[in-house]
């Protein structure tokens, strides 16, 4: 296994108390697999990711309890430095918003190449043709006259490029990409999703995909894991995710969201608000949304149960969920 | 004001309506449960709609060296009960579309007939009567609501401008009726807007949308910001109070799927122009537009099994700049059947001629010199 999340807890410390954004997560990715982590705001989906990369900010943020192994080693017991080292190099990082996460006052032939001269202590020179073979991977036209451009001189979706051959740059195992079309057009959202399997089928890497579209999950995921409340609630190949959910709001979420292939009547609408983080609510924590919910289900946390090999469900009733489709 | 009944709103319709929707996959079943409106008179007619943004050089003598062409000569009608999407991507004009419908800006050219009155030409009395019947509702409920006023003094506000539309003693009430029309508790009138999530401050906007009866809304993305479980509570409560109160919708959004679901017709816009408009089976089932085929083909559908049937077409490059739109058709420079007649020839909106002597859902508005039908949405 590529990474492997065990048990993962982190909490923000705020004015008002504590937050728990995540509440043992386990997930886990392997070479050339592009694994869904699929959630609403606030579902902890970011913040798990920020601790796998080691970027959370501390505070108000702090890992309360878990492991992170990659490669088979615990990065949480790792230096700042050894860490710093495996960033960039091993795993990298894509953003939502491209045009916050480059820096606006350098070139982007300054900041691809920084890369080389880091990590690989290039001279500047061999590091400015290395991004500009970079530019060319991820097909920006021109490249070699655009290196010295700004980032705003670029579109939203060329800008995306940039942060994909940043990430890229050293070739790294994993990737992680944080809702990384939300902020693009559809035709271009195409145009950069296409950009990433491929690139991503070339090296072999490990892709986790932080989204809450089902449409670009149903797209590009080989696995599924969906999110609530910090926890996973429900992990599955993706196939059978969409025939079949084993959670009641996965299957909420899937009937709520219009076709585009046909008209419906009323939607589906899971009913209530996703939960304040400082306030979970006891049992299981969907319970005061969900349409099966009972006693139990207020007061015992339900355990992932093991739906068949590869699907795990957090519900008390998932075989009910399953057979009332 | 009628009643509403609040559980209604958030609560999940009965499973056998829910099982019947998923039963009717066969999309000619479909299609007849979403027969257009009634065509009566149009509510709103646009016609030949231009709004041309200036570019100025200079500081002290300032000259015009140029213009964003935001909106470039669009036409269209709006029939009362109806909802008509409008989708495209960013810089496309649909956001200048609903500022010029609100006279919230001026046109440059062009008419906006609303009951025959023409209402750019309008200005004072005549145009606030007008604008009491035209209201919005915007897309980022997190900032189109004073975060200092009280939910009241935010939808009671609208009575201030007009205040023939509730005598001054009754507005509170008023308020509080509207509250509960979508779905709030009226007893949160006196809370401030940070205390509501995101959908229940796009109800606060609906709200003050409904304050003044009036007879159309123009919803500009108003739920491209909500989260996916909360998105549908307010789409079918801006359903029910369409049904309700009669209102004409027209809905500006780039989630097409969102935008199937909602409208009766639905207008394709690109860089300024309608590119295609017909009903809503018309465009997702039989487009004929290339940018609308393209566009469809695009968005990913929430169905693994789509993944290899359907056919994707991957448009090349950016959207042109409006300052400077390709000459002939707009669309040209990222077309695939793009000839030299597209780039000397502007194409005009209308029914293609090789589909007009025929019944088919192909026979609708297109501005595309080779217009040709094709299925870009149901899997081969």
């Amino acid at each position: 296994m590529l990474l492997e999340v065990r048990d993962l807890h982190v909490e923000f410390h705020t004015r008002d108390g504590v937050a728990k954004a995540v509440n043992g997560v386990n997930y886990s990715v392997a070479e050339g697999e592009t694994l869904a982590v699929l959630g609403e705001s606030g579902s902890g989906k970011s913040v798990t990711a920020q601790a796998v990369m080691g970027i959370l900010d501390t505070p108000p943020g702090r890992i309360s309890g878990g492991e992170i192994l990659f490669q088979g080693h615990d990065l949480l017991k790792l230096k700042p430095e050894q860490r710093r080292r495996i960033r960039g190099q091993e795993m990298a990082m894509i953003f939502q918003d491209a045009l916050s996460s480059l820096n606006p006052v350098l070139s982007v032939g300054e900041q691809l190449g920084e890369m080389f001269v880091v990590h690989r202590g290039m001279s500047r020179g061999d590091a400015k043709a290395k991004a500009i073979e970079l530019m060319d991977r991820v097909r920006i036209p021109a490249a070699r006259e655009r290196v010295g451009n700004f980032p705003h001189q670029f579109s939203g979706g060329m800008r995306q490029r940039i942060m994909i051959a940043m990430a890229l740059a050293l070739e790294p195992d994993l990737i992680i990409a944080d809702e990384p079309t939300t902020a693009l057009d559809v035709t271009v959202q195409a145009q950069v999703m296409e950009l990433l399997a491929e690139l991503q089928r070339e090296l072999n890497m490990g892709l986790i995909l932080i989204t809450h579209d089902l449409g670009v999950v149903a797209d590009v995921a080989d696995r599924i894991a969906v999110m609530y409340a910090g926890r996973i609630v429900e992990t599955a190949p993706v196939h059978e995710i969409y025939e079949a959910p084993a959670h009641p709001y996965t299957k909420g979420l899937l009937r709520s969201i219009p076709r585009l292939d046909q008209k419906g009547q009323e939607l589906y609408a899971i009913k209530g608000l996703p939960p304040n983080l400082l306030h979970i609510p006891p049992g299981c924590a969907f319970h005061p949304r969900c349409p099966m919910a009972q006693a139990v289900c207020r007061t015992d946390v339900p355990p992932l149960h093991t739906v068949d090999e590869e699907r795990r469900s957090a519900c008390h009733f998932w075989k009910e969920t399953l057979d009332a489709r | 004001m009628a009643e509403l009944d609040k559980e209604s709103v958030d609560a999940t319709p009965n499973v056998t309506e829910v099982a019947t929707v998923n039963a009717a996959t066969d999309t000619e079943a479909v299609a007849a449960l979403d027969a257009p409106v009634a065509q009566g008179e149009p509510i709103l007619q646009v016609r030949n709609l231009v709004k041309h943004f200036p570019l100025t050089q200079g500081i002290l003598f300032k000259k015009q060296v140029g213009a964003v062409k935001a909106v470039d000569g669009i036409s269209f009608d709006l029939y009362q009960g109806e909802t008509l999407g409008i989708v495209g991507e960013s810089g496309c004009g649909k956001s200048t579309v609903a500022k010029l419908l609100m006279t919230l800006e001026r046109a440059t050219a062009g008419e906006v007939f609303y009951k025959g009155q023409d209402i750019t030409k309008l200005s004072g009395r005549a145009l606030k009567a007008v604008r009491r019947n035209i209201q919005m509702v915007f897309q980022d409920p997190y900032t189109s609501l004073n975060p200092r006023m009280t939910v009241g003094d935010i939808i009671g506000e609208t009575f201030e401008i007009h205040p023939e539309a509730a005598p001054k003693g009754e507005r509170r009430r008023k308020v509080q009726d509207l509250l509960d029309v979508v779905g709030l508790n009226p007893e949160y009138i006196n809370r401030y807007p940070h205390q509501f999530s995101g959908g229940q401050r796009q109800r606060i906007g609906i709200a003050r949308g409904l304050a003044l009866n009036p007879e159309i809304i123009i919803c500009d993305e108003p739920v491209s910001a909500l989260d996916v479980s909360v998105q549908a509570q307010v789409i079918n409560l801006m359903e029910k109070l369409q049904d309700e109160f009669n209102l004409s919708y027209l809905f500006i959004a780039h989630d097409l799927s969102i935008v199937r679901h909602i409208s009766d017709r639905v207008g394709v816009m690109y860089l300024g122009k309608m590119a295609e408009i017909g009903t809503d089976t018309q465009i997702y089932d039989h487009p004929t537009h290339p940018y609308t085929q393209a566009l469809l083909s695009a968005v990913p559908v929430p169905d693994p099994d789509a993944r290899e049937g359907r056919e994707r077409i991957i448009l090349s490059g950016d959207v042109p700049s409006p300052a400077n739109p390709p000459s002939g058709c707009r669309f040209r420079t990222r077309c695939w059947k793009a000839q030299d007649k597209c780039a000397t020839e502007v194409p005009l909106l209308a029914i293609p001629e090789r589909f007009k002597a025929s019944d088919t859902p192909a026979a609708h508005e297109s501005a595309c010199h080779f217009a040709e039908e094709k299925d870009v949405v149901h899997a081969a």
